[in-house]
């Protein structure tokens, strides 16, 4: 197989989503069936599930990265040996990660549980990545577009806060329990934002070039919902820890900050009737009907994301499905939808030559199927959060007790969930078969 | 926007930011939290937390996983305790493999949680909501 490497970041980024989904669907029916598939329990299902779908995250944007500036930026790669570097470590980690879950190898924290010796080769693969985007763009010579700060931002903050993830490993940070939880959620807190950085710079680059307007990335809003996306990745992270006796003023700052988030909300009010307009007007094109997906979850998410960010539903919130909802909502239905629209993007442009586009009909089946699942997954996550709670926080019940009453929540959740994966098979199968060829 | 404005935009941010993470890593909030309970076996207990992952399931202060129950006081909440710890830890429960730990294991977990467990409270029940949507906690010091 002979393909870009921008290519295949994007296939790898394809499989990666469907084990990814593939290995949640297991770890959400260990929920609602104790014992369910015994060889993988969930405590090694559920690390292959979240690494694998962060994974593709990075892989489509990073693959997109790699495709865009070249081809539609008229912006050489200052190297084109360092990304096939940069891919066959990539693999490797990846191949190496995998294997370490199955075998039970841990030793990391949340999110990161393999050994921190792998942590090496990862931090090794953005260095490579990151100078060869510096390099690159910086032979531009006219005004950046926003999404070359975008991505940019990601690619440096990625770096940064997934050093910072690592402090751990000093006995300074790990020995205090409070300074640990505090710094890992300012690390994943800002990490999160690096990689919507790199996400959202891809969703800018895609309408712009769907809209054919090239006004809209250099325009003064989009440098302003920037800094202020800048500014939220940087001091927004610690509704995570706000029920942590941390220092108080981290919560006060992060609270006031969160809510500067009420902007953006006011902005997707604003822009609503366009929006609605434009996807009606552009709905035969894939990219086109992802990219709309993803605006109506940015806007659900947002809601929620605010809700939760205020301390008084926040201490019921806490710790309950409804930070699941907030998760899996933004990584699947604005991430993915993203992402999804970026390579039909990519699909679209590449089989040009051919004449050929992937079969719309199966993917428009998926993407209805994805998207219905998803937003009853949503609401059933959100009931399952509202009951453990209320449960938690006012009825003092014992954990068993909780989960008995959040069963019926759950196990929508889990047939929805299946329903996404069977979607998203449609989808990604459909891509796979026109990146293949 | 001009590119200095944006520049001028971005290193202030970035300054601040810089200033701001130096602030949170020396912050001692938790320096007086259940210190005294942080032995040496606490130290191997926590790492133990990682090596068997304890964190896919369990949570600290609400953060990990849903599959069992937050942790955070296990070692002092009514019906649980240092015996039904030492329990789960040796044999598993339905949902929780039996990891085969070793006794000297279990010491240190059992250290590890002792210490989370003096730290602070979670979940947080004694509190107060303030008009402008903040939360006065009344009890979520170091236990005595």
């Amino acid at each position: 197989m002979n393909k870009p490497t921008s290519i295949l970041f994007i296939i790898t980024g394809l499989l990666a989503l469907l084990l990814g989904i593939f290995f949640g669907a297991i770890s959400a029916l260990q929920f609602i069936l104790p014992g369910f598939f015994e060889v993988l329990p969930f405590f090694k299902s559920r690390p292959l599930h979240v690494s694998l779908v962060v994974a593709w995250i990075f892989s489509a944007a990073v693959g997109g990265i790699y495709y865009y500036l070249p081809n539609h930026c008229n912006l050489p790669l200052y190297s084109k040996q360092l990304p096939r570097i940069h891919f066959a470590l990539f693999i490797l980690t990846g191949l190496l990660i995998i294997i370490s879950y199955m075998l039970g190898k841990f030793g990391g924290r949340e999110y990161w549980e393999f050994p921190p010796v792998l942590a090496i080769p990862i931090i090794m693969g953005w260095v490579l990545f990151g100078f060869n985007y510096f390099k690159t763009v910086m032979k531009k010579k006219e005004p950046w577009p926003v999404y070359l700060w975008m991505w940019a931002t990601g690619v440096f903050f990625f770096l940064f806060t997934f050093s910072e993830s690592y402090l751990w490993l000093l006995p300074y940070f790990r020995n205090n329990v409070i300074r640990e939880l505090t710094v890992q959620w300012k690390s994943y807190g800002a990490l999160v934002g690096s990689w919507n950085m790199l996400v959202y710079g891809t969703a800018i680059f895609v309408m712009e070039k769907l809209s054919n307007d090239k006004t809209v990335a250099l325009s003064r809003l989009s440098f302003l919902m920037y800094f202020l996306g800048l500014t939220n990745l940087m001091f927004g992270w610690a509704h995570h820890i706000y029920i942590v006796p941390s220092a108080p003023w981290i919560r006060h700052f992060a609270y006031f900050i969160s809510m500067t988030e009420l902007l953006i909300l006011g902005k997707l009010i604003w822009n609503f009737s366009h929006t609605i307009k434009q996807a009606k007007d552009t709905y035969g094109n894939i990219a086109s009907r992802f990219m709309a997906a993803a605006d109506v979850w940015i806007f659900i998410n947002l809601i929620l994301a605010l809700l939760i960010s205020i301390p008084a539903i926040n201490i019921y919130t806490h710790g309950t499905h409804i930070t699941v909802a907030h998760a899996m909502g933004s990584t699947i239905g604005i991430n993915t939808m993203i992402l999804l629209s970026s390579c039909f993007y990519i699909i679209e442009q590449t089989n040009k030559a051919t004449g050929s586009g992937p079969n719309n009909k199966l993917i428009g089946w998926g993407f209805w199927i994805v998207n219905s699942c998803l937003l009853v997954f949503f609401i059933s996550l959100v009931a399952a959060g509202i009951i453990k709670g209320y449960y938690t926080v006012e009825n003092e019940l014992s954990f068993q007790e909780i989960m008995q009453k959040t069963a019926p929540a759950l196990t929508v959740f889990v047939a929805t969930g299946l329903g996404i994966f069977a979607g998203m098979l449609l989808i990604v199968l459909s891509a796979l078969r026109k990146l293949f060829r | 926007m001009s590119l200095l404005h944006k520049r001028l935009f971005f290193w202030s941010l970035f300054i601040a930011f810089g200033i701001y993470t130096v602030v949170v890593f020396t912050d001692d909030a938790g320096d007086d939290m259940g210190a005294e309970y942080f032995t040496q076996e606490a130290a191997n207990g926590k790492l133990l937390y990682q090596k068997y992952n304890c964190t896919a399931c369990h949570q600290l202060y609400g953060l990990g996983g849903y599959m069992g129950p937050d942790l955070t006081n296990v070692m002092s909440a009514n019906g649980r305790g240092e015996f039904i710890v030492r329990a789960f830890l040796k044999s598993g429960t339905q949902k929780m493999p039996n990891f085969n730990l070793t006794d000297d294991e279990i010491n240190d977990l059992v250290a590890y949680l002792s210490y989370v467990d003096k730290s602070g409270i979670s979940p947080v029940r004694d509190f107060s909501i303030n008009a402008d949507g903040t939360v006065e906690v009344f009890s979520n010091g170091a236990k005595e």
